[in-house]
């Protein structure tokens, strides 16, 4: 029974690894925001079965808010942004995806090596799970940076997000509280972020960053 | 016994080539040169032979030669009887060769004393035991090899390359007489034996890992130092390319595995981590740039550095099994490089007998000016082929045997607890299999290119097939290719004396295992047979064949190629080499050596044609050896002024020189 | 009598999937042509044309060497016999310790360099253009392939296959994220090395769109017959190393009663025909990608054998 549960948590950690790698492949930004609805689909698988494995309901309702806010809501209201600002194209990069995906794999290896050598005391369920938790938030960190555009930040940071639901999950300890004030502070930073993105968008005609760093004051 | 034997087999040739220097300008000095070092060389082979295969103790014996505190000591154990066999089986081979495409040979007198010299150079360093030996003829080989590097030196960039040949050499010889001078330590024990018993400290013995993977991987060419290879290696006539590339980059390889696998002793935790980093980096970079090169021979140069890069990945896997007590392992990883060493002296000097023909046959050296040279030089054609095919690791030839016993030795590494090599062995294992495929690639494009197709060149057009003796010489390496691949296990257990005598044990017997298989472990892990395999193609080819023919149709009627509605008679229209290669510099090369294409479109109405220019660039060059030279141009140019000095200046130096050293003397406690 | 059973049982193998290989392929388009509201060839068309082709004149190209007219055999001979040694109906065949998957790889690798020199012998930009594109496929597709052999072989505890096999119908194997990626991985690369949509389309009539065809664009007749079930045997071999290694059950075991055999032989015709199905859906629901993108598609396949092939080095229970 353990060692079917043990596989399961770590097959959903490694798909979520997995879906991060589709997203730094992908080369059109509709294409990408189905990832990221993807993404956040197996993030709610994963923690549902953490909530059937440690006997926590609550994680229940925070697989819910996964499902309902990150896969449906988000993604459909982005692709309606994207559709109505008119930029549904192919992403801007700034890396290629071959050395990306390199610079990826270099990341999950330097997260297994610091997560299993830091907490050899621990839970080898949450150990291993915590590994790929932090491989999830840094290939986040390395979708914001090795992409111009700024709706591929915007699901970047939403990943890097998921990596530390999976993270608080998995160590087995995430009031609902916490988790409720989360979801809302993200839905308000989207809300804040779709603003800006139609100022820009209207003043500048465009949302590609190295376009508008030009207009930065103070130049070096 | 052996030992005495092949030292007179030296002697022998030293005398060849000094009586080459006497009689080089006749023509009757080619045949017997190159005839008596066959001869030496086949009777030295067999000593190597007997020592290897019939089992008897290492023997030494010391001679009062050289400097009189050390004397020369000379050792045969099995380890150097692998290597001598190696040496002179690509010696006697190269020679073989030699007797018909050295009748082409313009200026004889400059090839004919060094080419024995160079051979003897390379029997001793096999043989020595002390390290005065070893680096006399170290040092023997490196400069009898530059002499033929110059031979011809006002063709083409020859002299540029014999002079980057020598700095290099010289600098491989000078790291490995400090890793001697720090084992050798205070009390100047030189001899092998008194190094073996004396236990350097880590620090020591870091240091002289260090001075000896740059010494002995100078010469291997081993990234980052292999610069030299590729101008030197296809300087040279073909058959001593074909003793360089085959022979002596082994003879590196054995001064490695003498010195760290041998004389050191017991290796740190971050010795194997080096090696694989280095060796994988080797594997991949060498074989890219082989895909970007034109010139047949360069391209063989670089192919070699791969394929040093493979064989070390062997042996830094035994070096990780050993730093970790796996001794089955390590046995199991060192039989890899081993086999690896033996089969690419095989096919590289196969390979370049090909070539030294097509140079022959030709007078290009240039892929995009060959073509169709299977119509015209059938037997090279098919020689070539298998060559092509061995070294592309493809079953049932030899290439793919080692291939396959190094997939297996890391196939055991997850056992090693260290966290580094957890790391770096499955990137290892990526860039070995990456270079394998692209291995593969460029040698589709160096035979398809060179020898399919239709001729580029009226050279092409008008080749004709070599002489008997070089195509011997070709028959007998694709005969020990095929040999070696389909009963790999024979070979395997000749060099269990090697294994067993460095690493404590071995694979286990193959000859016993049933139907001729190899087994690395035990039979239910993984076996190969290449017997088999090798039966199973044959079988059903011909057996589709004849089936085909007798019941279906064998008929067949020539006409003119598809040509999609536009006849064209040009071979201008083929793929040429750079333009097969495009894809894979497209992926690949951007990355690695900053491959950038330019297209200058002429404007409508102009009669010019369109150009395509595409730069390379060998970034190692730029950051590492760019750099370096012009620090040494710089500071040589301030020391100039030293030259220019008035006598008083000069006086004023000396008197300082005396004064500062008496002072030294005074002060030391 | 056990050694005479066994050998009996490798040669139904080799005649099976002989003979299995062009219904498979002929299954596919059908399948497609449905998809696309077409009645499509019958199921056994292939038969046909290899019967038609078989009978026909060879046209040789005026300066095509020996080579060009002995690649085919060599071609076959390599794919026939290393889809021999794949099991489909039942394990531990006769001669499966004489080639590994390790083996197995090479000989198909084997097969598109002899491929490849036949594109380059004839001296038309054709063939240049298929194989010089053919081997940056395989430059990629061949290690990734190997990495998800490593493992599998690191999983199982051998690269055998019928060890392989026995070992993922046990019920110690688990659900492993390894696992998990090594099937996508060798989807991923079976796609490229089959020449199928999106990496090539095998039905393309214009050359500039062509990888596997331009090379065999100056074969004809018997040859051409080779080479095309050729092409049927190595799609058979890739669907049952697939069906093989991740849906083994129904697979009789070593030394088992003709009941088993034949049970393995209609599951794995089961498997077969679901693999063929999948794949025509597949095809017909994605696009070809451009060239340039197909290196990108195979590194990310390569970067998944390499992180499952990690994730071993590892951690045990990945």
């Amino acid at each position: 029974m353990r060692g079917l549960t043990f596989d399961v948590a770590h097959l959903l950690a490694g798909t979520l690894v997995l879906v991060s790698f589709l997203e730094l492949y992908q080369d059109r930004l509709s294409a990408l925001l189905n990832m990221f609805a993807l993404h956040a689909f197996v993030l709610a698988l994963s923690v549902a079965w953490q909530a059937y494995a440690q006997h926590a309901p609550h994680l229940f309702v925070t697989a819910a808010i996964a499902l309902v806010f990150k896969a449906i809501i988000i993604p459909v209201a982005l692709h309606r942004i994207i559709m109505r600002l008119g930029i549904h194209r192919e992403i801007e990069k700034v890396v290629g995806v071959g050395p990306a995906m390199l610079l990826g794999m270099g990341l999950v290896a330097l997260s297994m090596v610091v997560m299993l050598r830091v907490t050899t005391e621990a839970d080898p369920l949450a150990r291993e799970d915590l590994a790929f938790a932090l491989s999830v938030v840094l290939l986040g960190l390395l979708m914001m940076v090795t992409r111009r555009n700024a709706v591929s930040q915007v699901v970047g940071f939403m990943s890097l997000e998921n990596g530390l639901v999976l993270a608080a999950t998995g160590a087995k300890g995430m009031p609902l509280v916490v988790e409720i004030s989360v979801a809302f502070s993200i839905l308000i930073a989207l809300i804040v972020i779709g603003i800006f993105l139609f100022r820009i968008r209207e003043r500048f005609d465009s949302v590609d960053l190295q376009a508008l760093d030009r207009f930065r004051g103070e130049r070096r | 016994m052996t030992v005495a034997v092949a030292l007179l087999c030296v002697v022998a040739l030293l005398s060849l080539a000094v009586a080459a220097l006497a009689i080089g300008r006749s023509p009757a000095a080619t045949p017997i040169v190159y005839g008596g070092c066959i001869a030496v060389s086949s009777v030295a082979l067999l000593s190597g032979l007997s020592q290897l295969l019939g089992g008897a103790a290492p023997a030494s014996i010391a001679l009062p030669l050289g400097l009189p505190w050390i004397g020369a000591h000379f050792r045969i154990d099995a380890l150097s009887a692998f290597f001598l066999i190696v040496v002179d089986l690509g010696a006697a081979g190269a020679s073989l060769y030699a007797l018909g495409y050295g009748r082409h040979e313009q200026a004889p007198q400059r090839v004919l004393p060094f080419y024995p010299a160079f051979l003897a150079g390379m029997n001793l360093v096999v043989l020595a035991d002390d390290a005065f030996s070893f680096l006399v003829s170290w040092e023997f080989m490196s400069l009898s090899s530059w002499a033929l590097v110059m031979a011809h030196h006002r063709v083409g960039d020859n002299a540029r390359a014999g002079y980057v040949y020598l700095v290099m050499a010289s600098f491989g010889t000078l790291m490995l007489l400090l890793a001697f001078g720090l084992l050798a330590g205070p009390d100047g024990g030189y001899a092998f034996a008194d190094i073996r018993a004396a236990h350097p400290s880590a620090v020591l013995a870091a240091l002289a890992f260090c001075l000896t993977l740059l010494g002995a991987g100078s010469k291997a060419g081993l990234v980052p130092l292999h610069v030299w290879l590729p101008l030197a290696h296809p300087a040279a006539p073909s058959h001593v390319s074909a003793l360089m590339s085959g022979v002596m980059t082994k003879v590196a390889v054995y001064g490695f595995v003498r010195i760290v696998f041998d004389l050191l002793g017991a290796p740190s935790w971050w010795w194997s981590m080096v090696v694989l980093a280095l060796a994988g980096i080797s594997s991949v970079l060498g074989v890219l740039h082989a895909l970007m090169q034109s010139d047949l021979k360069r391209l063989l140069a670089y192919s070699t550095v791969e394929n040093i890069g493979i064989i070390f990945v062997g042996l830094g896997l035994s070096l990780a099994f050993e730093t970790h007590g796996m001794a089955w392992a390590a046995a199991l990883a060192f039989t890899a490089a081993m086999l690896h060493v033996f089969n690419h002296s095989l096919f590289k000097s196969l390979l370049f007998f090909g070539a030294g023909a097509v140079l022959t046959a030709t007078g290009e050296r240039n892929m995009e000016r060959l073509g169709g040279l299977i119509q015209r030089m059938p037997q090279t054609a098919f020689a070539f082929l298998v060559g092509c095919a061995a070294i592309s690791a493809l079953p049932p030839l030899n290439g793919f045997a080692s291939e396959w016993l190094t997939f297996q030795a890391i196939l055991l590494s997850p056992q090693l607890p260290s966290w580094g090599l957890k790391f770096l062995v499955p990137a290892v294992g990526a860039l070995l299999a990456l270079s394998a495929a692209l291995a593969a690639a460029c040698f589709v494009r160096a035979f398809g290119i060179s020898f399919l197709g239709r001729a580029r060149s009226a050279a092409a057009k008008m080749a004709h097939e070599v002489d008997r003796w070089s195509l011997t010489a070709m028959s007998c390496c694709a005969a020990l290719c095929l040999a070696a691949g389909i009963v790999p296990g024979l070979f395997i257990d000749a060099l269990a004396p090697a294994v067993q005598g460095l690493i404590g044990t071995r694979m286990p017997t193959q000859v016993n295992v049933d139907w001729l298989s190899i087994v690395p472990i035990a039979e239910s892990r993984s076996s190969y047979n290449g017997l088999l395999v090798f039966l199973f193609m044959v079988i059903s080819g011909t057996l589709a064949a004849f089936a085909i023919h007798r019941l279906a149709s064998d008929r067949l009627r020539r006409a003119p190629a598809w040509d999609c509605g536009y006849p064209d008679a040009s071979p201008v229209t083929q793929y040429s080499a750079s333009g097969f290669a495009q894809p894979i510099r497209r992926v690949f090369g951007t990355a690695a050596f900053g491959a950038r294409e330019q297209v200058e479109m002429p404007a409508p109405g102009e009669q010019r044609p369109a150009r395509l220019t595409v730069t390379l660039h060998d970034p190692i060059w730029d950051a590492l050896y760019a750099p370096i030279a012009a620090g040494i141009m710089l500071a040589a140019e301030r020391l100039n002024r030293l030259q220019f000095l008035t006598i008083r200046q000069f006086l004023s130096l000396v008197f300082a020189a005396l004064v500062i050293l008496l002072l030294v003397l005074a002060l030391w406690p | 009598m056990a050694v005479i059973a066994d050998t009996a049982v490798q040669g139904a193998q080799m005649l099976l999937v002989l003979l299995l290989a062009p219904l498979l392929t002929g299954f596919v388009r059908k399948v497609k042509a449905r998809l696309l509201r077409r009645r499509g060839p019958s199921v056994i068309q292939p038969y046909r044309d290899l019967v038609r082709l078989m009978r026909k004149e060879v046209v040789l190209a005026e300066n095509a060497s020996w080579l060009f007219r002995v690649i085919p055999y060599l071609v076959f001979a390599a794919t026939w016999v290393a889809a021999s040694l794949v099991p489909t109906f039942r394990t531990g065949l006769q001669f499966s310790w004489s080639a590994d998957l390790i083996a197995i790889i090479a000989l198909l690798g084997s097969a598109r360099f002899f491929l490849a020199l036949a594109g380059l012998d004839v001296g038309t930009s054709f063939g240049g253009i298929g194989a010089s594109r053919e081997v940056m496929i395989a430059s990629l597709a061949e290690p990734a392939m190997i990495m998800i052999v490593f493992t599998l072989a690191l999983i199982a505890g051998s690269t055998q296959l019928s060890t392989m096999a026995g070992f993922m119908v046990s019920p110690v194997v688990g659900l492993r994220v390894s696992l998990a990626l090594a099937l996508l991985g060798l989807i991923m690369v079976a796609i490229a090395e089959n020449a199928r949509i999106p990496v090539d389309n095998p039905a393309t009539h214009l050359e500039l769109t062509m990888v596997h065809e331009a090379m065999v664009l100056e074969y004809s007749g018997r040859h051409l017959a080779l080479i095309e079930l050729s092409a049927s045997l190595k799609l058979l071999l890739y669907i049952s190393l697939l069906a093989c290694l991740f849906v083994p059950w129904g697979m009789a075991g070593a030394g088992a009663n003709p009941g088993a055999l034949a049970l393995g032989v209609v599951a794995c015709i089961g498997k077969l025909a679901a693999g063929g199905f999948l794949l025509a859906v597949f095809e017909t629901a994605i696009a070809k990608m451009r060239v340039f993108r197909v290196p990108e598609f195979l590194g990310a396949a390569l970067m998944l054998g390499l992180l499952a092939t990690l994730l071993r080095f590892v951690s045990g229970s990945l």
